[in-house]
């Protein structure tokens, strides 16, 4: 915002407080909204940052705090209300019933009648429009569920955009997105602003609010933690603002000696790519990159590799021999650990304790005739915890009580604790906030300087390039091809990660 | 229809169209061996089994597809079954007023399971399989376990809504399942009401925040399965005379369940059509009777059902998997 007259706020927010039953996820917040402008709202997990959008959204109602919309006090009860304020909140895991198609998921509980029947020409008119207006080319009748992450998160916008909103907010809008899908997203929310729109974005990402933020709000256990405008954002600040501490985010910068070949893959096909080999060895010692755009088959590669999902071909040499990896049990047996793509569903029981988590890979190495032998998990599970600093008080705390970033470590110890050889790290950090970020990091730093080959797939370009001794891209299933850390920067990677510099086979 | 609509059609109605075919094959197949199979007795008795039994496939439908399920059917129907002789006969209450209490209590059966659902957060099998426990105690302690009957009385309503035959052939079950169809084929998948149950059945949080009031959707869809579980109770007093209250209507929800499951509704919800709930309905009457009449000894018949089912639902699976593979592959091209 270049206003230095200050306009009335579209939404200002004053004095929020939140109770949760033991927890006070907001302590006193302030914030407003202005129509024009984007702002982001940074912070560490568990900092109040949906909560606070929640509250302006009416999912959750404030404990203590007056809202004004336009400077009048407001009470937002529900869903419905701030809808009729003209405040659409786009969730970051997306809400949409992807058994229906795009156009009854735009007018999704507005639906025009006629002759009490839905009326469909009307619903596919105005959807093909918006559609159009954000410039897609789907159809209104394509099924949600057949449309690719980023073409539902434009089907989620479309439907704010299709009541009328004013005020968007979005929870990590990009957190699935490809670096394609992220700068078109980008686009439209610079479209959208110039459209005199507000767009209040949360994000993990410091590069994206850097590009599109003109102003930053930080929150910092449930407080406002400070406040940058467009020319004072800068990694620096927000971080500070974010931990009150600095943080080490540079690459460990170490010559790194790297080992034997651990793990090497030849002609190996994915069910997604059944027709595009991919082949390429890790080594021990060294953490290899793995770029790509969403969809280019990085996590099916993983998938095969750790026997998930049954390769279509070629073949898996772990230490020079030839491995047929069918299930995750044999991959175990070669010594390979997988961090999945998604944490809360493929790598840990949320409901389950930290011991018991960290317990279920290796369960077998503790057990007599069959019984558990409880004392020697309680060992390893309190090593980890210590190891990897999770933070808990007891290793018998439930996972669903930790933040993203510890859930992270409890995944990373199950399989530290069983001394994995080759380490496939398929995102490890998504969702995790930045202090966790550092840690993880670390962890990983750590095993590859122990002698393990580590993969790390990331579609955070900015720690790829960041933690990668040596960069992978994937492209379609094979690889695009490979950067050293020299070579390496963000123009290369894409080069490579959209094809433009495809190999001969193809 | 040209080529690309007709592809569409296919696409949307695959498990439909499946399910159909199959039942033509059975009939076919069995008329081959049996050629009274294929009689018109005998089609018009199955049609009117047909209709008495999809009648409860369509109630139990929206339940399912909100992501629920009821237990309890087979319960309330020997609560009805025993309740409308009872009130006709016994209490000499008119007809419209006996089916005004069937219907009432049948609603507030749906009523307090959805209440119980919705506002008290309790499991749907919980629910309604204590329903299933509590009705047929009801249906017992009401005519002192003694079977309750129309002793020859009320022909005309059996006429009327049982035995009658539309231009001689059509069983009126079958034209009552019909009619009751296209209004529920309807409301599913023209109406707001549908619109927003088959949006609540695969993402509550998404219909939620979009200000839908789904506690009151759910509530809805199980008091339209109660209804029409309680009506089809007494339809079916009407069709066997009397009522036995300690067996009547026994197993009568899973029928229901495994017809609509059958006719491709999914037990995750948010998915199911009528047409395919008509044709699942009719593949278990068809194959029932079609065990019956290849001459496999009644002892069977559940066994035979059961491994039906089993292997019907196995290679839907399969072929989807199938399906899903060939996608691949033709994406990679």
């Amino acid at each position: 915002m270049v206003s230095s007259v200050k306009k009335t706020p579209l939404l200002e927010a004053r004095g929020i407080h939140k109770h949760f039953v033991g927890v006070h996820a907001l302590n006193d917040v302030t914030a407003a909204f202005y129509p024009g402008e984007v702002v982001a709202v940074m912070g560490e997990n568990g900092a109040g940052k949906s909560t606070l959008m929640k509250c302006l959204s009416g999912v959750h109602l404030p404990s203590e705090g007056e809202i004004f919309h336009q400077g009048n006090a407001v009470t937002i009860r529900s869903v419905r209300d701030a809808e009729a304020l003209g405040i659409a909140f786009i969730h970051q895991e997306l809400n949409l019933a992807d058994n229906l198609s795009v156009g009854a998921n735009v007018f999704l509980g507005r639906e025009p009648c006629r002759f009490g029947m839905i009326d469909e020409t009307t619903i596919r008119e105005k959807t093909a429009a918006l559609i159009d207006q954000l410039g897609m080319d789907f159809s209104p009748d394509e099924q949600v569920a057949r449309l690719s992450i980023g073409h539902q998160q434009m089907v989620e916008i479309a439907k704010a955009l299709s009541q009328d909103a004013k005020l968007l907010i979005m929870d990590e809008p990009t957190s699935s997105l490809s670096q394609g899908e992220t700068e078109t997203l980008m686009k439209l929310v610079d479209q959208l602003r110039g459209a005199g729109l507000c767009i209040v974005f949360i994000s993990h990402r410091l590069a994206e609010v850097q590009e599109i933020a003109d102003r930053v709000i930080v929150l910092r256990d449930g407080c406002n933690s400070g406040e940058l405008q467009r020319e004072e954002i800068s990694r620096d600040r927000i971080v500070a603002a974010m931990v009150g501490r600095k943080l080490n985010l540079e690459h460990h910068g170490n010559e790194i000696e790297v080992g034997e070949v651990l793990l090497k893959v030849s002609g190996l096909c994915t069910p997604l790519y059944p027709k595009h080999p991919a082949s390429f060895e890790l080594r021990a010692g060294e953490i290899t990159g793995m770029a790509g755009l969403v969809g280019a088959g990085r996590t099916e590669l993983a998938r095969c590799l750790f026997g998930i999902d049954q390769a279509l071909g070629g073949e898996i040499h772990v230490n020079g021999e030839v491995r047929k990896i069918n299930c995750p049990q044999d991959a175990i047996g070669a010594a390979i650990a997988l961090v999945p793509e998604n944490r809360k569903e493929q790598g840990v029981v949320v409901e389950m304790s930290i011991c018991d988590n960290v317990a279920m890979a290796g369960l077998d190495r503790h057990q007599r005739a069959g019984f558990v032998r409880d004392g020697e998990l309680r060992e390893v599970a309190e090593q980890t915890r210590r190891r990897l600093k999770i933070k808990a008080p007891s290793i018998d705390q439930a996972v669903v009580t930790l933040s993203g970033g510890n859930q992270q470590k409890v995944v990373l110890g199950k399989w530290i604790s069983l001394e994995p050889k080759i380490f496939l790290l398929d995102e490890p950090t998504r969702g995790v906030d930045i202090g966790s970020k550092s840690e993880i990091y670390e962890v990983i730093e750590q095993m590859a300087k122990a002698g393990a080959a580590v993969l790390f797939i990331s579609s955070e370009l900015e720690e790829i390039l960041r933690i990668s001794d040596r960069i992978l891209v994937m492209h379609e299933g094979q690889i695009g091809g490979e950067l050293s850390r020299a070579e390496a920067n963000e123009e290369s990677v894409m080069k490579l990660a959209t094809g433009a510099a495809q190999g001969p086979e193809c | 229809m040209n080529r690309e609509s007709f592809g569409r059609f296919v696409r949307g109605n695959q498990k439909t169209l499946g399910v159909f075919l199959l039942l033509v094959v059975i009939t076919g197949v069995t008329g081959l061996f049996q050629n009274s199979f294929v009689s018109q007795a005998n089609l018009s008795n199955m049609a009117k089994w047909i209709g008495l039994y999809g009648i409860i496939s369509v109630g139990v439908t929206f339940v399912i597809i909100t992501g629920g399920i009821d237990l309890s059917i087979g319960s309330l129907i020997a609560l009805t079954g025993v309740l409308t002789p009872l009130l006709l006969r016994g209490k000499g209450l008119g007809i419209p007023a006996t089916f005004g209490v069937i219907a009432l209590i049948s609603l507030t059966v749906g009523l307090a399971h959805g209440l119980l659902i919705t506002k008290m957060r309790l499991q749907p099998f919980i629910v309604t399989l204590c329903g299933l426990f509590i009705y047929r105690g009801f249906a017992r302690t009401v005519v002192g376990d003694r079977s309750s009957g129309f002793q020859g009385e009320f022909g005309g309503l059996m006429d009327l809504l049982v035995r009658g035959k539309v231009f001689g052939v059509v069983p009126m079950p079958f034209v009552i399942l019909i009619v009751l169809s296209i209004a529920a084929a309807i409301l599913l998948n023209r109406t707001v009401f549908g619109r927003h149950l088959l949006a609540l059945g695969r993402n509550e949080d998404a219909a939620r925040f979009s200000g839908i009031n789904t506690d009151r959707l759910k509530i809805f869809a199980y008091m339209i399965c109660s209804l029409l579980a309680g009506l089809a109770g007494s339809l079916f007093v009407l069709e066997n005379h009397s009522a036995t209250p300690s067996s009547f209507g026994n197993f009568y929800e899973l029928y229901a369940i495994a017809g609509a499951v059958l006719g491709g509704v999914s037990l995750r919800g948010g998915e199911g059509a009528i047409a395919g709930v008509l044709c699942g309905t009719a593949l278990m009457q068809v194959s029932a009777t079609a065990v019956f009449f290849l001459g496999v000894e009644e002892t069977w018949k559940f066994a035979v059902i059961g491994i039906f089912i089993l292997v019907g639902v196995t290679v839907d699976e399969l072929l989807n998997r199938w399906a899903a593979k060939r996608r691949a592959a033709q994406r990679a091209g």
